[in-house]
């Protein structure tokens, strides 16, 4: 919302300045985004005098002027009437913008004389409108000066209103707040009725009363059009940002912007019967006035004559049977529209508008005639004319509400102690009538105010005025020893995230979108979870897996050089629509070398065991049973089908890793290995607390375990997991241990087979072994493998 | 008598010169040893008388014992030095680079949502947790925002539609504000309530201050006493914990949310030049949250007595305090995943935030 001061001050008695105005504005709720002194900004223009006056040596009309602008004196070609020696005007230098004409000035030829400038016209550099010759100042004035320190500029404030505070988008609104705020008196309103002496030949019908309680119609013969809109307005409106167009649209623009009243002026001549307020039928046709057709629907209310929707009630008018330059005889709409049905319509075609925006929020339901009176006055000013009896249909009587204010409620929900008589004070100011009646203070809102429902509103408004930076701040009090702030589930994402940066992942977060063109390869079968309203066509999806963000980040790091990469995120990620149906995942992707050539030569590539390695220890950061998780050989599709597996307790998934599958790697152009892993965290079973945090009690054994060597021939397809497990469960008393020290597949090898050797470490618990006892349990192990595993143990 | 003494005093001069080991065990040999001249000797005892003996004895144990002594020591001697010249043949070059070692880093989002929540947690409140697609009951009516309220257009959601009904107020929403989630807490929860709720929220808007997804800490207090002099202090309280300050100036303008009444913006003091912003001191302004006191119609919804129950409600974004407390300049560059912007802004793996110890530290060894 923007206004000028000469502006506010047709409403507002006030000797504020600027600066306080601003300053009171922003603490009464109505935000100064920009002060803006129109001059200021214009650089390049000075006072300056011509100093001569010579013909140009081939035209009839130019001069060839030299002007000094206190600094030197410049060669300029200028064409007005009005130029003459010794003359004071304002120079344009090179470079400067003139509004005019949307351009800089540069040096110019004109007609082969060098121009270095240009002397301006009032319109030119938008001091006024005369184009007759260029500016004239006295004879005395200083060479040398801004714009800003000639003419005295109208100060444009730019200030936010919030949805509740529709009167506010009126000059008057605001005038109101600034005079309750005790910075001058609010002016009395100077429209006059007018005397009618006949009926409009156009009659008004509302079908809808829910739609439009109120529409009032008025007739104004014999209009001039083609009227010069009067200075004034035509500053006020370019200074807020509108072109004037002419003076029926400049009025209407003009006391919606005054009033917050929006209006609507339609050529007479041009309807064909009476006016219909009516809902369009399905279907039903409007090309608007910015010649754009809309097919309306039933619940579209149109303002209509016999040849169908002229105007979308309360939005937007038609192309068809608007105002032009030659419109003689007008009709006068002033009417009320209920927010709901603009709402719906105006997002539903999605048509914005001054008018659309004022209707939604509140417009004052009993300013139908009042605004239309206001309008009839200025149409009769400027355009002249003779004005009909107000066509009423409906009735303008709304009831504002009337509620109650407790000084006591006040207290105890804003906590400080405003007296009675300021608040009875602040809400007179604000239009509102208050009467007293034992503890409570009843007041009936003004019907300018639409958001008025009960005593929270009214505590809203005293202390707006009364200040918020007048309340005292009062710590929270500390009543209770606070609980646990972060749950277990919480907490240990946040262990996850650390143990995973620890280990060398740069930790990101990237979009909860993603691209669905890539997103179809990560769905595990799931429905895709599309944006209605996607941002940009590659954030159409929901997420279906954190992996496809994250490769986007590696391809995004190669382009830029960075080819060893190792990332992380954890988030959500989505298997559904509905709330709820998503599930949290600490992803990360490595990919290229651990480390730059370095003298050492311990650089390698990273492999899946680096990405089994974190998806485990992120499962025991979140204390996790990352040791007795199985792993399966089932990951999705979008993993190498030969190096991937899944981490398993039970039916439930607690983590994929792998290589990615180089033919997904190529759908992101990414050409080199990337590993990635997925912990599931939501699936990692929470520690149960059953018998408090203390740990299982040490048992320590008085004697030295013993590591001994096994190598066993197996078929390939065994998996190394079951032939550990195995060699463990052969004793879980003696045996404590049990690594894969050596893989061997190859030479020397018969085909289709491999060795695997394990290190076994056996712990005596009563007494030290002895010989007899270890070929035992070597035995137990190998009987074992042999049995579940089809192990052959090589000799020795 | 004057032989062993010679021959004593020879020995010793040999030990001192010996340049070996195996010199030293020669020297013994001939001193100590079954044929050596002190062993000779001691076979000659027998033929002396007692007092003779007793002398001679004495004096060839003390030579004996000497020699012995001095043998040890030039032994040990001769073992350090040859351990020295060993050591002198194993010197590397130590001013040559440490192993590479891959640090990570924890993103300032993450590092912001520890800090606010050791702040928080100070205060009493608890942690709450609500889904990113939510119902339009959650995201908004319940919040005070009917279907037609213009509030609604503040905001650009996005919808996600429901593919079991063709009404428009039945879509999804991803959630455009935490504030969905103090509605989830309500329903499952009587007051007294402190809760914030950190979370990703949603927005279709797309520059260098907004991007289509950002993060914000909610926060609320219910119960029967809370006024908006607590919201003050609570607030006041963190933005000083928060910044690490001793003072902020702030300051609070009058604004509107559906959800909270009265409804302000805070902002806090601070000096913008073209090239830093510096929180704390200047002339300038700062808008960093939106608070007040929670709107009578949202208790109701969650089936809350307005008349018996008031509080607060807040909202923050937590990437707007990062960029401010951490000086980053650009809200875009928080989510493009770029491993130097990452190294740089973010935080060591060992910096933990805690109210006792301290919100931000930053040091490690970062590479």
């Amino acid at each position: 919302m923007k206004f000028t001061l000469s502006w506010l001050k047709e409403h507002l008695d006030t000797e504020a300045s600027v600066e306080q105005i601003a300053e009171t504005l922003t603490k009464i709720g109505l935000e100064v985004e920009e002060v803006i002194n129109p001059f200021e900004n214009m650089e390049g223009f000075v006072t300056a005098r011509v100093e001569e006056v010579e013909n140009h040596p081939d035209s009839d009309h130019l001069h060839v002027l030299r002007v000094n602008d206190g600094e030197k004196v410049l060669q300029i070609v200028c064409g007005a009437p009005n130029v003459k020696k010794g003359m004071m005007g304002i120079l344009a230098h090179v470079g400067a913008y003139i509004p005019l004409f949307g351009e800089k000035i540069k040096v110019g030829k004109v007609r082969g004389v060098e121009s270095f400038g240009m002397m301006c016209a009032e319109d030119e550099i938008g001091v006024g409108t005369d184009h007759n010759g260029i500016i004239e100042l006295p004879a005395n004035a200083p060479i040398g000066l801004t714009l800003a320190e000639v003419y005295k500029a109208d100060p444009v404030f730019d200030i936010s209103i919030t949805p509740n505070r529709a009167e506010c988008l009126g000059v008057r609104g605001v005038a109101r707040d600034l005079a309750a705020a005790g910075l001058g008196k609010l002016k009395p309103l100077n429209i006059a009725k007018q005397n009618s002496t006949f009926s409009s030949p156009i009659k008004v019908k509302v079908e809808d009363f829910a739609a439009c309680p109120v529409y009032t119609a008025r007739y104004i013969k014999g209009v001039n059009n083609k009227a010069e809109t009067p200075k004034w307005m035509k500053d006020r409106l370019n200074a807020i940002g509108l072109r004037s167009i002419s003076p029926l649209v400049d009025i209407t623009n003009y006391i919606n912007y005054d009033m917050a009243r929006p209006l609507h002026v339609f050529d007479a001549d041009k309807l064909k019967g009476d006016i219909c307020v009516r809902m369009a039928k399905n279907g039903e046709k409007f090309v608007s006035l910015e010649d754009k057709e809309y097919s309306l629907d039933d619940k579209s209310l149109g303002i209509c004559d016999d040849e169908g929707v002229q105007c979308l009630g309360g939005i937007m008018g038609g192309n068809v049977k608007g105002c032009s330059e030659d419109t003689v005889n007008v009709l006068l709409e002033s009417a009320l529209f209920a927010p709901v049905c603009i709402a719906r319509t105006g997002r539903k075609f999605q048509i914005d508008s001054d008018s659309r925006y004022r209707y939604e929020r509140w417009v004052d339901p009993n300013s139908n005639i009042l605004g239309s009176e206001y309008a009839t006055q200025l149409i009769l000013q400027i355009c002249g004319g003779e004005a009909s009896k107000i066509e009423i249909a409906g009735e303008e009587n709304y009831q504002p509400v009337t509620t109650f204010i407790r000084p006591q409620r006040v207290k105890s929900f804003i906590g400080v102690e405003i007296p009675e008589g300021k608040i009875i004070d602040i809400l007179n100011r604000l239009g509102f009538e208050t009467k007293q009646d034992g503890d409570k203070i009843w007041a009936t809102s003004p019907t300018w105010r639409g958001d008025i429902e009960g005593e929270h509103d009214l505590i809203e408004e005293i202390v707006r005025m009364w200040g918020l930076d007048n309340v005292p701040a009062e710590s929270m009090p500390k009543a209770y020893f606070p609980a646990q702030t972060l749950q277990p589930e919480q907490r240990r994402v946040v262990t996850i995230k650390h143990e995973l940066a620890s280990r060398g992942l740069l930790e990101t977060v990237t979009w909860s979108f993603t691209d669905s063109k890539l997103a179809q390869y990560f769905r595990k079968g799931n429905q895709p979870v599309p944006v209605c309203n996607p941002i940009t066509a590659e954030l159409d999806e929901m997420r279906p897996s954190v992996l496809i963000n994250l490769l986007i980040g590696i391809k995004n790091n190669m382009a830029r050089g960075y080819s060893d990469v190792s990332l992380f995120e954890a988030g959500p990620e989505f298997f559904g629509r509905k709330p709820g149906e998503q599930r949290l995942v600490a992803a990360g992707v490595r990919c290229g070398m651990t480390g730059k050539k370095h003298w050492l030569k311990d650089e390698r590539n990273f492999d899946v065991f680096d990405v089994k390695a974190d998806a485990m220890a992120a499962i025991a950061a979140a204390n996790g049973p990352f040791d007795s998780a199985r792993i399966s050989l089932d990951a999705p599709e979008y993993y190498h089908p030969g190096r991937s597996g899944a981490l398993r307790l039970g039916n439930n998934v607690i983590a994929y890793f792998g290589e990615l599958h180089p033919s997904i790697l190529k759908k992101f152009g990414i050409k080199q290995r990337v590993c990635a892993f997925e912990v599931l965290v939501d699936n990692i079973p929470l520690p149960r607390n059953a018998n408090g945090k203390a740990k299982k009690k040490l048992e320590l054994s008085a004697f030295q375990p013993l590591d001994k060597d096994m190598a066993f021939i197996v078929d390939k397809s065994v998996k190394a997991d079951d032939l550990v497990a195995t060699a463990k469960n052969a004793d879980r008393r003696f045996i404590t241990e049990v690594r894969v020290f050596d893989v061997y597949e190859g030479e020397n090898m018969e085909a289709g087979k491999k060795s695997i050797a394990l290190s076994l470490t056996f712990q005596p618990q009563e007494a030290t072994f002895s010989d007899q006892d270890i070929e035992t349990l070597m035995a137990k192990v190998e009987q074992a493998a042999k049995a579940k595993c089809n192990a052959v143990l090589r000799d020795a | 008598m004057e032989n062993l003494d010679n021959l004593k005093s020879a020995t010793l001069e040999q030990i001192a010169a010996a340049a070996d080991v195996k010199t030293l065990d020669e020297i013994k040999v001939a001193a100590t040893g079954k044929k050596g001249f002190v062993t000779e000797q001691m076979k000659g005892l027998a033929l002396l008388d007692v007092e003779a003996k007793k002398a001679m004895g004495q004096k060839l144990n003390a030579v004996k014992c000497e020699i012995e002594t001095a043998l040890e020591a030039k032994k040990q001697e001769l073992a350090e030095k040859e351990l020295n010249e060993k050591l002198k043949k194993e010197t590397i070059d130590v001013t040559l680079p440490i192993r590479e070692e891959n640090i990570g880093r924890i993103h300032p989002v993450s590092k912001i949502y520890e800090e606010v929540v050791a702040i928080f947690g100070e205060m009493g409140f608890e942690v709450a947790d609500g889904p990113d697609i939510e119902d339009q009951f959650h995201n908004f009516n319940a919040l005070n925002t009917p279907a037609n309220h213009p509030a609604r257009q503040m905001q650009d959601t996005f919808y996600i539609v429901n593919p079991e009904s063709d009404n428009f107020d039945d879509s999804y929403v991803v959630r455009t504000q935490t504030s969905a989630v103090q509605i989830r807490t309500m329903e499952k929860k009587q007051p007294p309530i402190r809760i914030i709720a950190p979370g990703r929220t949603y927005r279709s808007d797309y520059d260098a201050t907004h991007t289509p997804m950002f993060h914000q800490v909610e926060g609320l207090v219910i119960d029967k006493t809370t006024t908006f002099a607590n919201l003050k202090g609570c607030l006041y309280d963190f933005v000083k914990a928060f910044f690490e300050l001793d003072n902020v100036p702030v300051r609070y303008r009058p604004s509107y949310f559906p959800f909270t009444e009265p409804s302000a913006e805070m902002d806090i003091g601070c000096k913008k030049s073209k090239t830093e912003l510096k929180i704390g001191a200047g002339d300038d302004w700062l808008e960093i949250l939106g608070c007040g006191m929670v709107h009578p119609n949202v208790l109701k919804a969650c089936g809350i007595d307005p008349d018996e129950y008031q509080g607060f409600a807040f909202g923050v974004g937590l990437d707007r305090l990062a960029m401010l407390k951490y000086g980053i300049p650009d809200l875009r560059t928080f989510f493009e995943s770029d491993v130097r912007w990452l190294k740089h802004y973010g935080f060591m793996p060992l910096d933990e935030s805690s109210m006792t110890g301290g919100l931000s530290n930053n040091g490690g060894l970062s590479r």
